[in-house]
This record gives structure tokens, C-alpha cells and sequence, in this order.
């Protein structure tokens, strides 16, 4: 006789939680767990764009469902990044969805790392972001990551706004096979095909857009 | 593909042995492989968008060509007026109607005026795409001679720009050419096929993704896709649309057989009514059976259904619009 009791007590703390992108996490539980976060990714989520470093990125306002994925990913090893795998393995997977439904529901902060770039590399990545080169197979970024690359649903995030030393490393972890968690590989197709100036200049331009 | 296996064994075997100081150059994990040109074939590479920038042409004709090519990339703009489904233009032609095996769309304006069978009568650019207006995007057209329809018509006659006009020869890359599959397409397989491979955009249900209100991947099958007159509903354009260029960067992954298994998998679903349609699917499936109706499913059970029965028009206001008028070129 407990169990329809107990059953009943679930089903009201689920209906209780946001549902973010199938994930169901609590925010307020989040910022408490994202205590870790912030020395890197910072309190208000705004990551670091670090010239000739690692840079973190930004994630407030991000894909909560995304968000969970990669940690997830981090954990299992399915994508691997020294300073991020400690942080993945230490919290529980209740707090990893918590802490994605906490950052994906903070203001977006502006990207970082372009602004100073040549305007040449600006403009090359203007075309590649919003025309692609359908010569080499290289499809502009919006097809995929939603309009104005501001993200489509938890499996194309927004990258409009993101700090370009992050893309920057993600796309070269592609090109160079350090990372392969994307689905179906559709952006490590594109990735591939790019040059290391390509990189460069798409990683500038996308960070001097607007995120939302 | 046995070859292509055997370079990749090749390969790795080298690099078990060798053990390279730097990373050599990459072997692509997703190699772009479009069938070569054949002996004879007119190749063409349409101009771009920068090569119109530098043209010696009159400023205005550039603004109106920029016209035709902000439609044909962004049709969504006419939404509600001339478009009814979540299609663009350059979601069939893919890379801004320039590439081979996308549909190219420069062909059509060096071989038109000419006799088209699936209207029975000799169609001009214009009547040309008001087809794709009246099927592909289940709409109603823009006037002939209309601003719109006069820029996308340019559109189309600058990316031919340097083409012979009717030498009805063999272009290279036009249309979506497929082979025949080695067995028989299965709605089966496709099925599986479509969820792994295609339902991460399109969705399980067909209906695609919308960001923002946004048509963002179109609909493939449903109230917001192409409706039952559009080209693409016959089996062998759709595999071959998946062949040459689904998923999205990944042209040539899916096999000739996947993209037929893909293909009746998509087609055996509903989708807005033929304009065509008299108010019995199986008498125009018959009407219009040798020219068009043979390649597809319209008007037939599958999987217990008879697909096309019914009076659904989308979102589209009316059933067929006016512009889609017999000709007959007799002095009154």
C-alpha cells in the first residue's frame, strides 16, 4: 500500500520540475551545485575567452539538454577535456541535469576574443558563418545551429555569441580527431573540411554576434 | 567501395607500422565523392554572388538579380501570400541553385521554353517555377511578369550565364540522377533508416523543426511539406535528392539502396492534396498516371491506407491555383 503513496509523492516533485529540453532539473538545486562552475565558467555563466589558452565557454543561456549531454559525455569519457572530467565524475547525474537547467536559464553575456580581429579574418568569417563555401562541402552555419546560429533544439547549440578561443579549440578537436561526440558526426564533416584559418576567422565572427 | 576499403585498410596498415613524428596530412572521415563528368557533358560553374558585384551589367538589373537571389534563398518571406509549407526554394536546390546534383537550376533557363509532359503543354521559366510554387511549396504563385517572379527568373538566367541557349544536350549534375536499387525498396528498412539517419532534423513525426515560429528543417511529410503534385513525390527524385546530398554535409553515405528504403519510407505518407485533384484521388492518380503519378504513391494503399484520399490542402487557402491553366497556342 506504499507504493501508490510513494508513487503519487513522485509524480507530484516531477510535475513540480521544469521540464528543460526532456531534461527535468531544478534551478534554484542548480546554483548551489554550480558552486564548482564558477571558477572557471564564472558565477553568471559568462565562461572566459583566454587569448592563447584555454578558454571556457559561456553558459548562460545555453541548451539545458545540450548542457546535460556534454557532461554526461565528459563523465563517460565520450568527450575528453582534462579540466572538465573531475567536475563531470563529481557530481550526480541529478545535479548535472540541475546545474544545466540553473546556466541555461541566465541572461546571455556578450562573446568574447573577435572583436579585435584583422578585418579580412572578420570577413572571411562572416561568409563562412552565414553563406558557407558549397565548393568544398562546407554549409553555412545556420542550416544547422538554428536562425542567426543563436541554437536549434538540444542537438545544435547556439553559437552566436560564444567566446572564439572556445570554438576555435572545439572545431581543431574535430579536424585533428580529439573529439567525436556530436551526432551522427555532422559537425565533424564540416570541421574536417575546414582550414585552420577558416577556424579562425568562423571563431571571431561568431563571437561578436548577439547570442539570442 | 570495395576500393575505397581497401585504400582505408591500406592505410591503416601503414600507420600501425609507421610511426609518424607529426600528424600527416588527414584522411577525411566524410570525403565528398560526386560522380565524374561523363565524355561529352556540358560542364557549367554558375557564377556567385561576388562575381555579379564585379559584372559590367547596369546597377539595377544587379539589384534585381540580388532580388531574385534573397527570394530563392529566403522564400519563407512570402509565407501566407505565394508560399504555404515550411519550404524554400534552396531547400530542394541546395548551395543557391548552383550545385551539381542539387538540382541546379541554371539548366532550366537555357532549355525552356520546351514541351513538359507533366503539364502537357510548352512552359517558359516563369510557368517553370510557378510548378515549384504550386507543388514543391504548396502555395500560389506570384503573377507572371510580377516583381518577384521577374527577379527569381533573372536569378535563375544569371547563374546561366554563359551557357549555350537550347542545345538540349547532357548537363552534368542536373537533377538528382539515381540508379535503380538492387532490390526492392523497403518502407522497412527506410523506416529504421530514417530515425538513425534523418529524424535528428526532420523529426520522427515528419514535421521537421521550427525555431522561433521559424521553419528552421523543413517538414518532409504532413500539412507542412510539399503536397502530392510535387516532383519530389516521385520515388526515384527523392532517393536521389538523399543520395547526393542528405544528411546535411554528408553527401554519398547513404547507399543507393538506403536513399530508395528512405524514399518510399517518406512518400508513403500523407501530405497536402494534389491542385490537380478533381475530387477522386484514384481518377487523377490515372489522369496524370504515365507522366508523373506512375513514380509515386499518390492514390495507392500503403501500408492500409489509400494516401491522397482526402481534401487537405495545408495551410493553402484554395486547392489549385489559377496560374496552373491548360495552353492550347490555337489562334482564337
Amino acid at each position: 500500500m506504499k507504493t501508490p503513496r510513494k508513487t503519487l509523492l513522485m509524480m507530484s516533485l516531477l510535475l513540480s520540475m521544469p521540464l528543460f529540453a526532456g531534461i527535468e532539473g531544478d534551478a534554484e538545486r542548480g546554483r548551489t551545485a554550480a558552486a564548482v562552475c564558477a571558477a572557471c565558467h564564472q558565477a553568471d555563466g559568462s565562461g572566459m575567452h583566454i587569448p592563447g589558452g584555454e578558454s571556457w565557454p559561456r553558459l548562460a543561456a545555453m541548451d539545458a539538454g545540450y548542457m546535460y549531454r556534454q557532461l554526461v559525455d565528459f563523465r563517460e569519457g565520450r568527450r575528453t577535456n582534462a579540466s572538465m572530467m573531475p567536475f563531470a565524475a563529481m557530481l550526480t547525474d541529478q545535479q548535472l541535469k540541475d546545474v544545466s537547467v540553473y546556466y541555461s536559464q541566465l541572461p546571455a553575456t556578450p562573446g568574447q576574443g573577435g572583436k579585435d580581429a584583422a578585418a579580412d579574418l572578420l570577413k572571411l568569417g562572416q561568409r563562412l558563418v552565414e553563406q558557407g563555401d558549397w565548393e568544398r562541402y562546407i554549409v553555412p552555419c545556420g542550416s544547422c545551429h538554428g536562425p542567426a546560429s543563436q541554437g536549434a533544439g538540444s542537438n545544435f547549440p547556439g553559437i552566436a555569441g560564444q567566446h572564439a578561443g572556445y570554438i576555435e579549440r572545439q572545431l581543431l578537436d574535430w579536424k585533428q580527431g580529439k573529439r567525436d561526440n556530436d551526432p551522427q558526426h555532422l559537425m565533424l564533416a564540416i570541421a574536417e573540411r575546414m582550414t585552420e584559418q577558416d577556424i579562425r576567422a568562423v571563431a571571431a565572427w561568431l563571437s561578436t554576434l548577439p547570442a539570442q | 567501395m570495395k576500393t575505397n576499403r581497401f585504400q582505408w585498410l591500406l592505410v591503416g596498415m601503414l600507420a600501425s607500422c609507421v610511426i609518424l613524428p607529426v600528424q600527416a596530412e588527414q584522411q577525411l572521415r566524410f570525403p565528398v565523392n560526386p560522380p565524374q563528368p561523363r565524355e561529352g557533358q556540358l560542364l557549367h560553374t554558375p557564377p556567385t554572388m561576388d562575381d555579379l558585384e564585379a559584372a559590367r551589367m547596369h546597377p539595377e538589373l544587379k539589384r534585381v538579380i540580388r532580388r531574385g537571389h534573397d527570394l530563392f534563398m529566403n522564400t519563407q518571406q512570402l509565407r501566407g501570400k505565394n508560399v504555404f509549407n515550411d519550404m524554400n526554394c534552396s531547400s530542394c536546390h541546395m548551395g543557391e541553385g548552383r550545385m551539381p546534383f542539387a538540382s541546379p537550376v541554371w539548366p532550366a533557363a537555357v532549355v525552356l521554353p520546351n514541351y513538359r509532359p507533366k503539364n502537357d503543354h510548352v512552359n517558359n521559366l516563369e510557368e517553370r517555377i510557378a510548378g515549384c510554387f504550386s507543388y514543391s511549396m504548396n502555395g500560389i504563385p506570384p503573377e507572371y511578369g510580377s516583381d518577384d517572379m521577374v527577379a527569381l527568373a533573372a536569378y535563375h538566367q544569371w547563374l546561366a550565364k554563359g551557357v549555350p541557349i537550347y542545345q538540349l544536350g547532357d548537363y552534368y549534375g542536373r537533377g538528382y540522377p539515381i540508379d535503380q536499387p538492387s532490390q526492392e525498396p523497403s518502407h522497412e528498412r527506410g523506416h529504421a533508416l530514417y530515425e538513425n539517419n534523418c529524424a535528428i532534423c526532420h523529426s520522427s513525426d515528419g514535421s521537421g523543426m521550427r525555431v522561433k515560429g521559424e521553419t528552421h528543417f523543413p517538414a518532409v511529410w504532413g500539412d507542412l511539406s510539399y503536397n502530392w503534385g510535387a516532383g519530389i513525390i516521385r520515388n526515384f527524385t527523392l532517393a536521389g535528392f538523399i543520395h547526393h546530398n542528405m544528411p546535411l554535409g554528408q553527401p554519398y553515405t547513404m547507399s543507393v539502396q538506403d536513399a530508395w528504403d528512405i524514399a518510399v519510407y517518406i512518400n508513403s505518407h500523407e501530405r497536402p492534396q494534389d491542385p490537380r485533384y478533381e475530387g477522386d484521388v484514384r481518377a487523377t492518380r490515372a489522369r496524370y498516371l504515365e507522366s508523373f503519378h506512375k513514380h509515386g504513391f499518390y492514390g495507392t494503399e500503403q501500408q492500409g491506407r489509400l494516401l491522397g484520399d482526402h481534401r487537405n490542402t495545408g495551410e493553402k487557402p484554395i486547392l489549385k491555383p489559377e496560374v496552373l491553366r491548360a495552353r492550347t497556342f490555337t489562334p482564337q
